[in-house]
């Protein structure tokens, strides 16, 4: 008798790759479209460069531009933001889950705060903390604290209930039944707010960056879009989406690592 | 009929004194259990059986300290309870497993409350996955079983804390026929020899009649104590006593009283249903 099907197999195969090949796939197809399109003059090169000029200018990019400087430097700020987002995010999803009458008080202008254009608020931020890395990264850690607030609070509001009374028949006390039930159970709805609240510190921390013209790739993107070097600046661009894919695949190995089981 | 014992002598460790429970809806409140009482003596085996929704889970939440009742006192050796008691354990109607925990973790959660050192916790949660015939699943995530495997999971968790008194709310529902009957029988083998004194929820007369002293026979709502039957063959109880006449008897009466409960709960169901439209619930 054979025990081979209990386990799915985990030996490479052609179904494992196939959705990162059709990712890439895509992708290939894309650029070869907009580059026919472009040599085909059907597209303004002035408008999009054709991506055989994007790839070509990124040693350019990397050695004139020290893009990579400056890709370290955007990262380390979104780094800090997104660690100050965890602590003081989650900490507040807590005491709001905790004391109904701050979450009464504030779930709406938390939330009223998460539609808002912050970006536009930098001049405060300039003022306050001077034109450095710290401007960027709060504006970026403002930016990106709603969703984390919001789904802390809606993932520990949202325990079932049998889970709560389990803890409860077994005599509990609060802070067991925080750390034991109520956290573990939000911990996945926690982290959809986490990944939220990262994509909008990173569009922002970019953002800031490009407005007050300091600091990492986004100051890189609004001087090459300043020198009209439009290959350039999609180069770059290309590696503020690097610095996303990096964020992504940590947040996922933290959850897997904390969640263990799905 | 029984009338609904009076909590009369102290050699019970479990006394329910006319408890009622209503809650408030919408449509106004709904009395979900109406003055029952009843005492449940050390070590006895008590089911409680009543056709849905008649406030059998709403009596084991009282009793369990989960939920606070409109009146009347329940008292566990003679302490008025007003929160979860210690020497009780529950195992809820509900899925309950964590599913953050693999399953050997789950079973010993009570243990770990208890400060178990690692290795010993382990060792006791393996002995109660096993009782509940799931040797092999230890490392496996809730989510990577059946329905029914989950509901021993919870099980086993809660007979890993060894509660004085044990309240079982339909604990075998998803069980298969075979499954059931094995389970059933470890369980009343434990209940035998810890002494345990039990509470089982049950819709299967069969399985009631089978482990019980006493059997409580609730109504359709609101939910009274129709009868309290006591169940009186001898035990050992082996599967062979499932063809004996007394036990058919026994069978017999109770399908009796919730035959007719149950039809007035469908009857009750039905006249809703007829009801013009325009109170919508
Ligand atoms: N929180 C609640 N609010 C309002 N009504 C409730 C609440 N909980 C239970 N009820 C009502 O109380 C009654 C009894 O519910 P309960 O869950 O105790 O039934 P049950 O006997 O356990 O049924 P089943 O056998 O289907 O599990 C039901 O009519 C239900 O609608
Ligand atoms: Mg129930």
């Amino acid at each position: 008798m054979s025990m081979t099907a209990t386990t799915p197999a985990r030996r490479f195969s052609l179904a494992n790759v196939l959705p990162a090949l059709t990712g890439i796939g895509t992708l290939v197809a894309f650029f070869l479209i907009v580059e026919l399109l472009i040599q085909t003059n059907m597209l303004s090169r002035f408008i999009v460069p054709p991506p055989s000029e994007i790839i070509a200018s990124f040693p350019r990019v990397i050695v004139e531009e020290h893009v990579l400087q400056r890709f370290v430097q955007t990262l380390g700020e979104c780094l800090t933001a997104g660690v100050m987002l965890i602590i003081v995010g989650v900490s507040g999803g807590v005491l709001m889950q905790r004391f109904r009458l701050l979450q009464q008080a504030c779930e709406t202008w938390v939330a009223a705060l998460a539609s808002a254009p912050l970006v536009l608020c930098y001049p405060l931020f300039l003022v306050i903390f001077g034109r450095n890395a710290w401007t960027i990264i709060m504006m970026g850690f403002v930016a990106g604290l709603p969703p984390v607030i919001l789904k802390t609070l809606e993932g520990i509001s949202g325990t079932r209930k049998v889970l709560v009374n389990v803890g409860r028949s077994f005599n509990l006390t609060s802070s067991q039944q925080f750390w034991k039930i109520l956290f573990p159970a939000a911990l996945p709805t926690i982290f959809v707010g986490i990944r939220l609240g990262l994509i909008f510190a990173l569009i922002n921390i970019v953002g800031v960056e490009f407005l007050i013209n300091f600091g990492g790739l986004g100051q890189l993107i609004n001087e090459l879009a300043e020198r009209y070097d439009l290959a350039g600046t999609y180069a770059a661009i290309c590696f503020v989406v690097l610095v996303s894919v990096m964020f992504f695949m940590a947040v996922e190995k933290a959850e897997k690592w904390l969640t263990r089981a799905e | 009929m029984t009338p609904p014992a009076a909590p009369q002598s102290s050699n019970e460790i479990l006394v329910v004194d006319d408890v009622l429970v209503r809650f408030d809806t919408p449509d106004g409140s709904v009395t979900a259990v109406d003055h029952v009482s009843f005492g449940v003596r050390p070590g006895e085996f008590l089911s409680v059986i009543g056709p849905s929704g008649c406030g059998k889970s709403t009596l084991f939440n009282v009793i369990g300290g989960l939920l606070g009742h409109t009146a009347g006192v329940v008292s566990v050796a003679g302490e008025t309870i007003n929160g979860p008691h210690q020497s009780i354990g529950m195992v809820f109607q509900e899925e309950s497993t964590f599913p953050w925990r693999s399953v050997t973790d789950n079973v010993a959660f009570p243990l770990e409350l208890i400060g178990m050192p690692k290795a010993q916790r382990i060792e006791r949660a393996r002995h109660f996955i096993s009782l509940v015939g799931l040797d092999g699943f230890e490392n496996r995530y809730p989510n990577e079983l059946s329905g029914g495997m989950r509901q021993r999971v919870s099980l086993a968790r809660t007979l890993a804390s060894e509660p004085k008194i044990l309240l079982m709310d339909e604990p075998f529902a998803a069980l298969d026929e075979q499954t059931r009957l094995l389970l059933g029988d470890k369980v009343l083998q434990i209940q035998q020899q810890l002494k345990q004194t039990t509470l089982l929820i049950t819709h299967n007369i069969t399985e009631a009649v089978q482990m019980s002293d006493r059997i409580l026979v609730m109504t359709y709502r609101p939910g009274k104590v129709k009868r309290i039957v006591d169940i009186d063959l001898p035990r050992p109880r082996t599967s062979e006593i499932v063809g004996s006449e007394a036990f058919g008897r026994y069978v017999a009466q109770i399908w009796a009283d919730l035959r007719e409960e149950a039809s007035r709960g469908m009857r009750d169901e039905e006249d809703h249903m007829m009801q013009p439209a325009g109170s919508k619930s």
